[in-house]
């Protein structure tokens, strides 16, 4: 048993797991899964360095190991630190996580254009799960967004540089999947972009691939620009032989109807790509014919993706009275005998204005309650009676 | 008179030559280190305990000891001359006038590292200062100081200068490590720490040229008796690069047994504050540490004299003191306006931030406009708690401590001057027109008493 290796055991909000030795912190709390999974915009499994950036895995270390049970003193990022034997963690836990993941998400969104409407992300966008469930409904910034000069990548990739929030991960992908990196981030600090030096196209035949690993809008596809919205369409797993030799052939083709809209490389549920494909799989390859269908992709329940997303398929025939099998459906309560709400005499159209349930008070003429309209400040005498 | 270590010399004439300092006693050091083995260097240093000049104020010696020491992989010693911080301006004298003073600095510690190639990393903006080096590099090397086989002792040194292009954050020394590798200058992510992988993945020393330079004096007087100078874990001198409203501004070299009032008013050092104004406040280590009004300044909580070392000007913690840092000790007077000091401060920030890392990236803007509002009366009684909630909010939640050193200046000026900001917001016009003066929390000093 000497070469069995030494499990770490790490207490992530309360839940003890045992991992491998060199795991990071998010990976592990990864393996708990649901809540306790930091969101993480930056960080990509398949890609090195990347990670750290973008500060939304921030966690608290509650007791740095067994051996040194100190806590961290700052909040630490959880995709770049890895776990040790005893380690406990707080994510959900810890109010100072929350406020300060809080703040993270205010910073991405202050100069985001928040142009989810007609953005090709939307419905896939980390930024907006992120926003959804950390971000306020209002904002404290007064100030105009930021903006940039618009640079041309090319035939296939639209870069929307005002959507971007520098998770540099498409900069990472392009020096690890391309021979020779075309683009990068010019200038420093809130100025900083990402651009190709001198204008020029991004034409390596694996460069699609910073589209699927862009977190929000800023990256995306050109084929598919303004052809629909993603929860329409329904994702469904192929495979075809590809001759490139880097490219897994392995994606998922986008329908709607019979029409693949687009071809993306295979997410898994943290939204990450294992197997890269190559441009032409990506952008060339749009017809059933080319692909060996595997079946319809997981989706999330909890997904807009998966909402509504197998149009045309066939409903059930049947009726409730054939499912009941014959028997009546029993009524279980009339609400019209309840309800005080319930007055067919009344025409709503005639309602000057939106409908108030005032509006609906009964009145001396059924003789349900005389006093409360004389009694009620808010009776203004809109309502007409027929 | 205090006593000079580093800059006893600096008026000597031509002292940047190589002759006229080695006839100063010059390089001695090297001469008694290179007969010790780097352990015993170490060790001297350790006992001096001298902590590094760059701002933090880390030891020395123990930084040298967490040096990793793998077989067979070169090591590195770098010295950080990336001083970019607004206020200070020491490293650049001592460059500029006593080159071969950090020369021979570098020369021993590389020497007690065992760092056979060893990095000047020279701010852009310092354009003339390479040559000065690169000359004093060159004759060094011609007088058999560097190069191969140093005083047939069979230890190699070079030493190069490298020039930056004009990026305060590559004076944090991963992203100065980044930069030397011909990469973009941003910050590395922290573990592993330089000391086992820095510069090409090799175990690495990033000091500041200060502290390389008070190595010579400690070699030549001995750790112990360099720690008689000084009080506590203050030890040695310190230079002070004094600006703003004072009579004298330049660069001091203090002993840190003086007190801050002694520092600003005796004829020695600054001088006192020119048109008989008085003081206001005072920024005592550099553009990122926390500004203090002067009746904290003068006074610790305790009521003591508050003096120039580590361990004073941080007495009472962030919330009525405020720390050494570089030594950039910026003085104002009753006419400055600490909000539109603020402002200068934090679009200076929000300049240099390295835009890795979004609350840096965002909130250095974001607090610049609130404060450019609040300047020009535009600003609201809500948008100072603004602030605050966005410095709280950057602080300790970046990659590097740029985001603290941006965070810090807006708090401790919210914090002691928070009825300024209020008379800001509440007088839009008369903001514009004049300043809010010196305030309650005025010098407390009624007599200026010449130290």
């Amino acid at each position: 048993m000497a070469d069995e290796k030494k499990l770490f055991k790490v207490t992530i909000d309360n839940i003890t797991i045992e991992v491998e030795p060199g795991t990071s912190i998010l990976n592990a709390a990864r393996k708990i899964g649901g809540d306790v999974a930091p969101p993480a915009m930056c960080y990509y499994t398949t890609l090195k360095g990347s990670g750290g950036k973008c500060r939304t895995c921030l966690v608290e270390v509650a007791a740095g190991s067994t051996a040194d049970p100190r806590p961290m003193p700052k909040l630490v990022a959880s995709c770049r630190t890895n776990v040790m034997d005893g380690m406990v963690v707080k994510n959900i836990t810890s109010d100072k996580v929350i406020d300060a993941r809080n703040g993270v998400v205010e910073f991405l969104l202050i100069n985001h254009p928040l142009d989810c409407p007609i953005c090709d992300q939307a419905g896939e966008c980390s930024l907006q799960d992120l926003g959804y469930e950390h971000g306020k409904e209002g904002t404290r910034y007064e100030f105009a967004r930021r903006t940039f000069e618009k640079h041309d990548m090319g035939p296939y990739i639209q870069l929307h540089m005002t959507r971007c929030i520098m998770c540099f991960r498409c900069v990472y992908a392009a020096d690890q999947l391309t021979e020779k990196r075309q683009h990068g981030i010019l200038d420093r600090g809130d100025h900083a972009e990402i651009a190709t030096y001198i204008q020029k196209s991004l034409d390596h035949d694996f460069i699609g691939n910073i589209i699927d690993v862009c977190p929000v809008g800023a990256l995306t596809d050109k084929t598919f620009r303004f052809k629909n919205r993603v929860w329409f369409l329904k994702p469904v797993d192929a495979h075809r032989n590809c001759s490139h030799a880097k490219c897994s052939g392995k994606v998922t083709l986008w329908y709607r109807g019979e029409e693949v809209f687009r071809v993306t490389a295979r997410k898994d549920q943290w939204g990450e790509v294992k197997d890269f494909i190559c441009n032409e799989c990506r952008f060339e390859k749009k017809a059933t014919a080319d692909w060996e269908i595997e079946g319809p992709t997981l989706v999330s329940r909890h997904s807009v993706i998966s909402q509504g997303h197998y149009v045309g398929v066939e409903r059930p025939q049947e009726v409730l009275y054939d499912v009941l099998d014959g028997r009546k459906p029993q009524l279980l309560m009339d609400i019209h005998s309840v309800s005080e709400v319930d007055r067919p005499e009344i025409d709503l159209s005639k309602i000057n204005g939106p409908a108030h349930s005032t509006d609906f008070e009964p009145h001396e003429a059924r003789g349900l309650n005389p006093t409360s309209q004389a009694g009620n400040p808010w009776n203004t005498g809109k309502l007409e009676k027929q | 008179m205090s006593r000079k270590l580093l800059l006893d010399k600096a008026n000597v004439q031509g002292i940047r030559t190589y002759d006229v300092y080695r006839r100063e006693g010059g390089y001695a050091s090297v001469e008694k280190a290179l007969k010790m083995t780097p352990d015993q260097v170490t060790e001297e240093v350790k006992k001096s305990g001298l902590r590094g000049r760059g701002g933090a104020g880390f030891p020395t010696g123990l930084k040298w000891s967490f040096l990793a020491k793998p077989e067979g992989v070169p090591r590195h010693l770098v010295c950080n001359a990336d001083e970019s911080e607004p206020g200070t301006f020491k490293d650049r004298y001592l460059m500029e006038f006593l080159p071969h003073l950090l020369i021979e600095g570098l020369i021993v510690s590389s020497y007690a590292l065992g760092s056979k190639v060893t990095y000047i990393y020279i701010r852009g903006e310092y354009a003339w200062i390479p040559e000065i080096l690169e000359t004093a590099i060159a004759e060094a090397r011609a007088n058999g100081w560097l190069g191969k086989n140093i005083l047939g002792t069979g230890f190699d040194c070079e030493i190069y200068v490298h020039t930056g292009a004009g990026a305060y954050i590559c004076g944090e020394e991963t992203a100065l490590l980044e930069s030397l590798e011909g990469k973009r200058g941003n910050p590395r992510i922290k573990p592993p720490f330089p000391a086992v992988k820095g510069v090409w993945d090799r175990p690495t020393v990033v000091n500041n040229v200060e502290t390389l330079a008070a190595i010579v004096p400690i070699m030549n007087i001995g750790g112990e008796e360099y720690v008689k100078i000084g009080v506590g874990k203050s030890t040695g001198t310190k230079l002070i690069s004094a600006c703003g409203n004072i009579n004298k501004p330049g660069v001091y070299e203090i002993d840190m047994t003086i007190s801050v009032e002694e520092f600003i008013y005796s004829d020695e050092y600054c001088g006192g504050i020119p048109n008989g104004k008085r003081l206001k406040a005072c920024i005592p280590g550099g553009s990122s540490v926390p500004i203090l009004p002067a009746n904290l300044l003068l006074k610790t909580v305790k009521g003591e004299k508050r003096l120039m070392n580590y361990e004073s000007l941080s007495d009472g913690g962030f919330a009525k003191g405020s720390m050494l840092g570089s030594g950039g000790f910026i003085v104002l007077d009753e006419d400055q306006c600490v909000v539109r000091n603020t402002l200068t401060l934090a679009r200076f920030y929000r300049h240099e931030s390295c835009g890795q890392c979004s609350p840096c990236r965002e909130g250095t803007g974001w607090m610049e406009k609130i404060l450019r509002n609040i300047d020009t009366g535009k600003g609201k009684k809500s948008d100072i708690d603004l602030l605050w909630d966005i410095q709280r909010k950057i602080e300790g939640n970046t990659i590097c401590p740029l985001g603290d050193a941006a965070a810090w200046p807006i708090a401790a000026a919210i914090r002691h001057f928070r009825d300024e900001f209020e008379w800001h917001v509440d007088n839009p016009q008369e903001c514009l027109v004049r300043n809010y003066g010196l305030a309650h929390y005025a010098d407390p000093l009624e007599v200026v008493a010449p130290a």
